[in-house]
């Protein structure tokens, strides 16, 4: 479709940059603020900061213990996005390459799975967590994380397998490669793209995971992840507004860097995988 | 390879098996992780229980009486459906039309513009409800700016009233989803043959005409995955409300899934004891809920593809 006439062309290319201001302006007024003083904070409406100063990220990173979470964050989403990767792949080739009885049932409950919500499941996860010992470690979170609904991602390497050429796999066979080698040397260097896709969105839902963080690190304050330790801000008086905020950027800076360097991926992927 | 028949089925058993295998991780972590937990959460909703001590005090249905004798619970489903309905129909509809904007062929910067909208997809829910929560504030930079420009004389106390906070929460709700609903559209979009666009605009069909008659209709299908997707997002809200409102004022923004929360889990950050059963009892039924609310979505889609089938023939 085409939109013709200048002036409704430059409307909208008006309407769109005022809506987009406004659409990222809390992220902007987040990272001004994280520059203020807590009173220049609190008291002025100017977005912009009396003066520039690095207290509120020396308190965030030390005394909010944002480095000690920071380093749980990164080894909780690594960790869940190799995991997650792995999984899907490998049940995304078995379906979309192998005709074995029970396949439709399999894509049934993977469909299925997308629509059991967390609050439904995440009490007997705590408990399970708790029996196996894990509360008191990353991995229990790991784990946690790592069972989600992957639907997306299983859809997406499902129908990529499904569409490679009969003839690699042949070759493959010819040059004395089992099923398992043909799969790790051939077939899933070929579904990079979808690696990808499946790497980027894991890991920005990972990093901002919420409940599951928070639950099970009720009794391990130490264990919580960036989106968990805003809480320490909270006092029990007053919030540590200016503390939060740089808090909050130092959260969100890695997400927006990854997402501005592989959007095309993400985007395109996250396109791809709803139009199956 | 074919030409001996015992070699070739051998071969599929041998792939057939191998299926199996590489399915099995997903499949032990699918029962271990989810089918366990749904099936333990039946089995604690029978229970009184603290989450300490033993699962020994069976008392039948008793916490689902307790629960459908409790208004607190009746509001959170209430809340929930208002917030899921609210967020779907606002986000799915705001978010077609700029679709359709950044999907025109003669557009400008349509990398740029998606950038911008779809930045508070990726940014942490939680954490963006802490920020809405100073912005929307009594001395935050919203009631700051009213004051300026001379819109309000005092401060709106915005998250102290029932009605404000829950407009408040759909449409940040709707702002944080509305990039991931953009990017559906432009898919289903980017999927009508040009061709179409080309017949139509030698009949001298025009915007409106084409819009209505050729893109609209063919993104019925699209339209079912959107409204599924945003349905069951919208009917699992934790995040946002538990950093933005908690629930208040008076427990009139909390939505099941922070019902659930603040029972079982709740007291472990108050000190006080936590219920558990009753919380459990609780997510059976937001469970139940929300497999209703999209089975309902499943039958619609599955007439309308059955029409459009028909029609097509």
């Amino acid at each position: 479709m085409i939109i013709s006439s200048k002036i409704i062309k430059y409307l909208i290319h008006f309407i769109l940059i005022f809506i987009g201001f406004i659409w990222i302006f809390p992220f902007i007024w987040m990272i001004l603020g994280s520059f203020k003083s807590n009173t220049d904070f609190i008291v002025s409406g100017n977005p912009i900061p009396e003066e520039f100063n690095w207290d509120n990220y020396t308190r965030a990173w030390v005394d909010a213990n944002f480095s000690g979470y920071f380093v749980n964050t990164v080894i909780m989403t690594v960790a869940t996005v190799a995991i997650v990767v792995l999984l899907c792949a490998l049940t995304g080739y078995a379906l979309g390459r192998v005709d074995f009885p029970g396949k439709k049932v399999i894509l049934g409950i993977v469909v299925g799975i997308m629509f059991i919500p967390k609050g439904y499941t995440i009490i007997p996860l705590y408990e399970l967590v708790d029996q196996l010992g894990l509360t008191n470690s990353l991995f229990g979170i790991i784990l946690a994380e790592s069972s989600g609904a992957h639907t997306l991602f299983v859809l997406l390497f499902t129908s990529y397998f499904a569409t490679l050429p009969k003839e690699m796999e042949e070759a493959a066979i010819m040059d004395g490669c089992g099923f398992v080698r043909t799969f790790f040397s051939v077939m899933l260097p070929l579904a990079k793209p979808i690696i990808a896709t499946t790497v980027i969105m894991q890991f920005i839902w990972t990093w901002s995971s919420f409940l599951v963080p928070t639950v099970l690190t009720i009794s391990k304050p130490e264990l919580r992840t960036l989106a968990v330790g805003m809480q320490n801000f909270v006092g029990q008086h007053s919030t540590d507004w200016a503390g939060m905020a740089a808090g909050a950027t130092i959260s969100l800076l890695p997400v927006l860097i990854v997402f501005i360097l592989m959007q095309r991926y993400f985007i395109e992927g996250v396109a791809g995988a709803v139009k199956q | 390879m074919a030409d001996k028949k015992g070699n070739l089925s051998k071969t599929n058993r041998n792939r057939q098996l191998w299926a199996y295998i590489f399915i099995l991780p997903q499949a032990i972590v699918f029962l271990v992780l989810s089918l366990y937990p749904i099936i333990m959460s039946y089995v604690y909703s029978f229970y009184s229980w603290d989450g300490a001590s033993p699962l020994t005090n069976f008392i039948g249905f008793e916490n689902y009486v307790e629960l459908f004798q409790t208004p607190r619970f009746w509001g959170a489903l209430v809340t929930t459906i208002i917030y899921m309905a609210g967020t779907t129909a606002l986000g799915v509809g705001a978010s077609l039309i700029l679709a359709i904007i950044l999907n025109a062929n003669n557009m400008k910067g349509k990398a740029f513009y998606r950038t911008i909208y779809f930045i508070p997809v990726v940014a942490t829910t939680a954490i963006i409800g802490v920020i809405m929560k100073n912005i929307f504030g009594i001395d935050g930079s919203v009631n700051q700016m009213l004051q300026t420009i001379g819109l309000a004389d005092q401060p709106i106390s915005w998250l102290n009233s029932s009605s404000l906070a829950m407009l408040l929460l759909i449409l940040v709700g709707t702002w944080k989803n509305l990039g991931i609903n953009m990017i559906y559209w432009l898919s289903g979009l980017q999927s009508i043959p040009t061709d179409l666009y080309e017949s139509a605009q030698l009949d001298g069909a025009g915007f409106w005409k084409t819009l209505f008659h050729i893109t609209l209709p063919l993104l019925k299908p699209i339209l079912i995955v959107i409204l599924l997707l945003s349905v069951v997002s919208g009917m699992n809200a934790f995040d946002l409300v538990k950093t933005f409102t908690n629930g208040n004022p008076y427990h009139t923004t909390e939505t099941l899934d922070l019902y659930v929360f603040n029972y079982a889990f709740g007291g472990g950050l108050t000190g006080s004891t936590t219920r558990m059963g009753y919380a459990s009892a609780a997510g059976v039924m937001l469970g139940m809920f929300t497999l209703l609310i999209s089975g309902i979505f499943g039958l619609i889609s599955m007439y309308t593809q059955r029409k459009l089938k028909k029609e097509a023939n």
